[in-house]
């Protein structure tokens, strides 16, 4: 898997056999891995179409598709509860997030003030700081501010992470001065500015961040695991971990809630895949 | 006459400000509307993380009980630290996942990028199907991996029975479970990592790749001469990010958490799931954040030793 591209082209006798064989073999070499790497995500998806006593037949596709796995999620538990929840903590923190840090982003790009590096570096340097390492001190302070259990307690810590602003930043100094300038001398307020120069410029930028944003808080596991325990708040993640605890044997309809689970952030993925791609480009050393 | 002051006024509302207030020389205008731009990010930032990396340092010198009340301990908790033997234990696990996954996200999203840096049919939807695990939650992840991993009559079992192999326990075994909780893990991550080698390797010239095929370079040599030096900058990137993400990575929490809950025999509690365990189970909060500022210790050396080591990242192309 390192490097197959050094071993087929290699030179010696047999090199023009291998000059046409070549590229054959990668192509061939190529789909078999990628389809060994979605194999498993297949397989969840057809475990849950199968009926219980078929989950572990040594056949991939169910011999008796059923749809019941699914109907059973939704009526054993307040599954469209789960999901709303989801949806709406998700959602929520990604339009806060965005106009948060598009102004950040835009003021540390455009704007001079005494401090802008030193601040930028202050706000980068919390890039390094992931959850898990600060997730005691965090809940300590966010159960003194009486936020446990509640949905602010849900969305209002997972607003604030230095990616966005860093990737924003990025995007409002590669923006001609010339726009910013002409806006100036039409005696346009700096919040004119951000508001209707510079979001505009920035549509494709704030998409692709959105649906990074979306599926990482939609896929949010520890946070929501540590501040609610009451069952109204649950997110998705929360809700099929459980069933995991409560239904152990029954693989089956935990396959169906990984599936409805995982449903909507395949679909965001298919119909965004250029965007999130650019957007996790961007964030290697640029 | 508008000035900034009145639009951003919007957000922190300031109303003394604004048309009435003073007039301001330009330069300062454009300071406050900049400090005001960025007063919500910074705010947020300094209370949900700085402070709690603060607080997590001096959090370590107390006993804090399940209602909220501190009681100054001094370091008995870091003493704890030093004689617990599952502490010790959880170190050690998080020193063999570092040492496997980091090496091992490097040479899986490097390989990825060269296989599909080429021009072949489908290129893009291999490379979406190499990515596609990488958007799919982590608890979706475990789920999905922990039914095909069963013992006997799961998915995996039952392909290597059929290569004549049987009879791996493989999230049951203390010898094994550590390395299928690792191979599920580079499963998840190599997709972004070979997103990432993607991009440095195409902002490689292509002359530099024309001028070795006219000296006669083989692909060995190329790739050795040309694109690994010249991939200096995308490999400080990833060995960063991964190292970081290996140590503290919410992967690192979230598989472990669903899969083996640290078992068996504690082969597979890494130090950020035993902290957790030790907070949220057993309410020892100061305990907790001994051990994490002791892994930010950590974490901050590695990071040190490794900027050193490449001179900050900064690498000149030669």
């Amino acid at each position: 898997m390192t490097e197959p591209t050094a071993q087929i082209q290699a030179g010696g006798p047999s090199r023009n056999v291998f000059r046409r064989l070549g590229p054959i073999l990668l192509f061939c070499f190529t789909a078999v891995l990628a389809v060994l790497t979605v194999s498993p995500l297949l397989w969840m998806i057809c475990a849950s179409l199968k009926p219980g006593d078929e989950t572990f037949s040594p056949n991939m596709l169910p011999q008796h598709w059923t749809l019941e796995n699914f109907q059973y999620v939704f009526t054993a538990s307040p599954f469209w509860r789960y999901m709303l929840n989801s949806f709406f903590v998700a959602g929520t923190i990604t339009v806060i997030a965005l106009w948060f840090h598009s102004m950040a982003g835009f003021a540390l790009a455009r704007l001079k003030f005494p401090g802008r590096e030193l601040i930028f570096l202050i706000i980068f340097s919390t890039f390094l700081v992931s959850l898990p390492v600060i997730i005691v001190p965090l809940f300590i302070l966010v159960r003194q501010m009486g936020m446990v259990n509640s949905y602010a307690g849900l969305i209002i810590p997972a607003i604030f992470n230095a990616f966005g602003i860093f990737l924003l930043r990025q995007f409002y100094i590669a923006i001609p001065q010339e726009l910013q300038e002409a806006a100036v001398i039409d005696g346009a307020s700096y919040f004119r500015i951000y508001w209707s120069v510079m979001l505009p410029l920035s549509r494709p930028i704030l998409a692709a961040l959105a649906v990074f944003f979306f599926l990482a808080n939609w896929n949010a596991f520890i946070w929501p695991l540590t501040i609610t325990n009451d069952r109204n708040l649950w997110v998705v993640q929360i809700a099929i971990a459980s069933f995991h605890q409560q239904y152990s044997s029954s693989w089956n309809y935990i396959m169906a809630g990984s599936a409805i689970v995982a449903l909507p952030t395949l679909l965001l993925f298919f119909i965004f895949q250029r965007q999130l791609v650019e957007s996790i480009k961007t964030s290697g050393l640029k | 006459m508008r000035t900034s002051l009145d639009a951003p006024s919007k957000v922190e509302k300031r109303p003394a400000m604004g048309r009435s207030g003073p007039r301001l020389k330009r330069s300062q205008r454009e300071a406050l509307a900049a400090y005001l731009f960025i007063l919500p990010d910074a705010l947020g930032l300094a209370i949900f993380v700085a402070l709690p990396m603060l607080f997590s340092l001096s959090l370590g010198f107390f006993s804090v009980n399940g209602f909220g009340g501190f009681r100054f301990v001094g370091l008995a908790n870091y003493q704890r630290m030093l004689i617990d033997p599952l502490f010790r234990q959880s170190l050690w696990v998080t020193f063999v996942y570092v040492l496997v996954l980091v090496p091992a996200l490097y040479v899986t999203g490097l390989g990825l990028a060269l296989l599909v840096n080429r021009p072949m049919p489908f290129v893009g939807v291999f490379r979406s199907m190499f990515f596609v695990p990488n958007v799919v939650s982590l608890v979706v992840v475990a789920l999905t991996w922990q039914v095909m991993l069963v013992d006997k009559v799961g998915f995996i079992n039952r392909l290597f029975e059929f290569f004549g192999l049987s009879g791996y326990s493989w999230l049951g075994d203390p010898n094994i479970t550590l390395y299928s909780i690792l191979f599920v893990t580079v499963w998840f991550l190599m997709g972004y990592y070979m997103i990432i080698f993607l991009s440095g390797l195409q902002e490689i010239p292509r002359e530099y790749y024309d001028a070795a095929r006219i000296d006669g370079a083989g692909p060995a040599a190329t790739f050795f001469q040309i694109t690994l030096p010249l991939l200096r900058p995308t490999s400080f990137f990833v060995l960063l990010v991964s190292l970081v993400s290996a140590v503290a990575g919410s992967q690192a929490f979230d598989l472990i958490y669903i899969m083996t809950r640290g078992g068996p025999a504690n082969s597979t509690s890494l130090v950020i799931f035993y902290i957790y365990q030790q907070a949220f189970q057993f309410n020892n909060y100061g305990y907790a954040a001994a051990m994490a500022s002791f892994l930010v210790l950590i974490l901050l050396i590695v990071t040190f030793i490794l900027f050193a080591v490449t001179k900050g990242g900064r690498f000149h192309f030669t």
